[in-house]
């Protein structure tokens, strides 16, 4: 891995880590990393930075679906027009052109079943060239991004004379 | 019964180690922010524990020979070579201990007699002195200082060396100071040694965990110094496995030999599962130690740049997972400092007089703990000091 990957290591592991942070543990000059992270954000190697919410904390309802999606691909355009389409709901979180049985994964947060529901029929069946979908409810998040969706907070070791 | 008559007055005269008090202050705070544990804070990576968990389910739940399995003293005269260029026969010269300290305690005891002098350099964890009296040695503090880095000098070693000194214990990296001995360091120590039939037994459990930029030096590495040398090492810090006990020492055979008398009638053999499970690190964990070491490194700079920042004196520590910084500007005792950021402001961080007299006047600062968790906790030293305590 070279300084740059090391870098988005860390900050794709924890975007609030400072350049600094990630310079002392990196043993480099931080005004380096501040370079390296700039370059990265003018030519879309970092695209953002997310928070990741464990929403099942708020009171804020929320089903996440993952749905199946098949194509019929379109002539010149391949699958990038119809993934165009379905990324431009802003309901969709995620969508990925897969290999396999199926074309395309999006994944979808809505308030509630009825509202995926809602979302198939009215929105994604009715695109140019879908074909099929298989809609999959998920029922919980043990881990996402890296992180274990995990409630224990508590420090587990012990005091002892060390 | 009348104990105190009856027990044994070896093991009565030893003290209670002074952190437990404060442990025992803090545990009964709410919401206590501690800073005062020796012990890595990340788990112990996945693939070690699955192979623990393997050689359960595929019945490897017996007793091993005495010294470890032959895998594991195998994989520890590797490593010892692939790291640190020494070469260590795994037949006759490597001893799998429960944990260093086991290992030193088999060591003090096969090496020390009645009366024979033990020196300890000190701030130093503190289990050399107890165990050097268990085994009827008389321990010589040898103290170390912050205008020497906390680095055990040559001059201080030859003032506190007389006909009875048996055995010189080597704590670096250093709990509680971070210090490191570097190779130039160890060459002066050595120096010292050679013609004298002094042993030495180097405490090289926080190895890994070097800050220096470069190569951690072993001392058994020094030219001459493997004939003398216990070389104590393991998995709690290096790999997290702090729970799993496992640690070893490698030295010349016959000093190995009487370990083994000491480990094998005391202890029998060291966790089966743990043994291992110590195999998969030492051939596969290179790439966890360094991560752990990153982050390691990147709390260790915020913690000096912090203390810096609120004029705090502090010496550059280069290992271990410790700050040390000199709070006797302040006016109290290192004591008294650590009851009142414990009662106002609810942090504990351990008293540097616990780790022997020359610790009076610095604090230890364990840096186990996410940047989150030291951030908050220096927020808070921040505040102490602005409120003149």
């Amino acid at each position: 891995m070279d300084n740059k990957e090391k870098i988005l290591k860390y900050l794709e592991q924890n975007a609030k880590y400072t350049s600094k942070n990630i310079a002392d543990a990196l043993s480099l000059d931080e005004k380096d990393v501040k370079k390296i992270i700039a370059d990265c954000e003018a030519d879309g190697t970092i695209l953002g930075y997310n928070a990741l919410i464990n929403w099942d904390k708020t009171r804020r309802d929320r089903v996440v679906a993952l749905i199946e999606v098949s194509v019929q691909p379109e002539k010149g355009e391949g699958f990038d027009q119809i993934a165009a389409n379905i990324c431009a709901f802003s309901e969709v979180e995620s969508v990925y052109l897969m290999s396999g049985g199926f074309d395309l994964t999006v994944i979808l947060s809505a308030k509630s079943m009825k509202d995926v529901a809602r979302f198939v029929f009215d929105k994604l069946a009715l695109i140019d060239g879908v074909k099929g979908t298989a809609t999959h409810f998920v029922l919980n998040k043990y881990k996402d991004k890296g992180i274990v969706f995990d409630s224990s907070e508590e420090d587990p070791r012990e005091m002892l004379e060390i | 019964m009348d104990y105190d008559r009856l027990l044994s007055d070896r093991v009565m005269k030893i003290k209670p180690s002074g952190i437990r008090r404060f442990f025992d202050l803090a545990e009964s705070m709410d919401e206590c922010i501690a800073l005062g544990v020796g012990e890595p804070d990340f788990k112990t990576p996945w693939h070690i524990r699955e192979k623990g968990i393997y050689t359960l389910r595929s019945g490897k739940t017996r007793y091993t020979a005495n010294s470890g399995i032959e895998e594991l003293r195998r994989s520890i005269s590797g490593y010892l070579l692939r790291r640190f260029g020494i070469e260590y026969d795994f037949k006759e010269e490597v001893l799998v201990t429960v944990g260093g300290s086991e290992g030193i305690d088999a060591a003090i005891r096969a090496i020390v007699n009645p009366g024979d002098e033990v020196l300890v350099p000190e701030p130093s964890f503190v289990c050399y002195r107890p165990l050097a009296e268990l085994a009827g040695g008389v321990a010589v503090t040898l103290p170390t200082y912050e205008k020497d880095n906390f680095r055990l000098t040559p001059e201080v070693l030859k003032n506190a060396i007389t006909e009875k000194t048996k055995l010189l214990i080597l704590p670096y990296p250093n709990n509680p100071t971070g210090a490191v001995m570097r190779k130039e360091d160890y060459e002066k120590i050595a120096e010292v040694l050679r013609g004298t039939d002094i042993f030495v037994i180097s405490d090289e459990i926080y190895i890994e965990l070097n800050y220096t930029g470069e190569e951690p030096v072993s001392f058994a590495s020094i030219d001459g110094m493997r004939e003398r040398t216990v070389l104590v090492n393991g998995f709690s810090k290096a790999y997290a496995m702090t729970g799993w006990r496992m640690g070893y020492i490698c030295a010349p055979a016959p000093i190995i030999r009487q370990a083994l008398k000491v480990h094998q009638f005391g202890i029998m053999c060291s966790p089966t599962t743990s043994q291992y499970a110590a195999v998969e690190a030492l051939e596969n964990g290179d790439e966890d130690v360094q991560k752990m070491r990153e982050m390691y490194n990147m709390r260790r700079k915020y913690l000096i740049d912090f203390v810096a920042r609120v004029n705090i004196p502090c010496f550059e520590p280069l290992g271990a997972f410790y700050v040390f910084p000199n709070i006797s500007g302040f006016g109290y005792s290192s004591d008294e400092f650590c009851r009142i950021f414990l009662e106002k402001k609810k942090v504990a961080v351990v008293p540097g007089s616990a780790f022997g007299e020359s610790g009076e006047g610095f604090v230890r600062i364990s840096y186990a703990y996410s940047l989150e968790h030291l951030e908050k906790a220096m927020t808070k030293l921040e505040e102490l000091i602005e409120e003149g305590f």
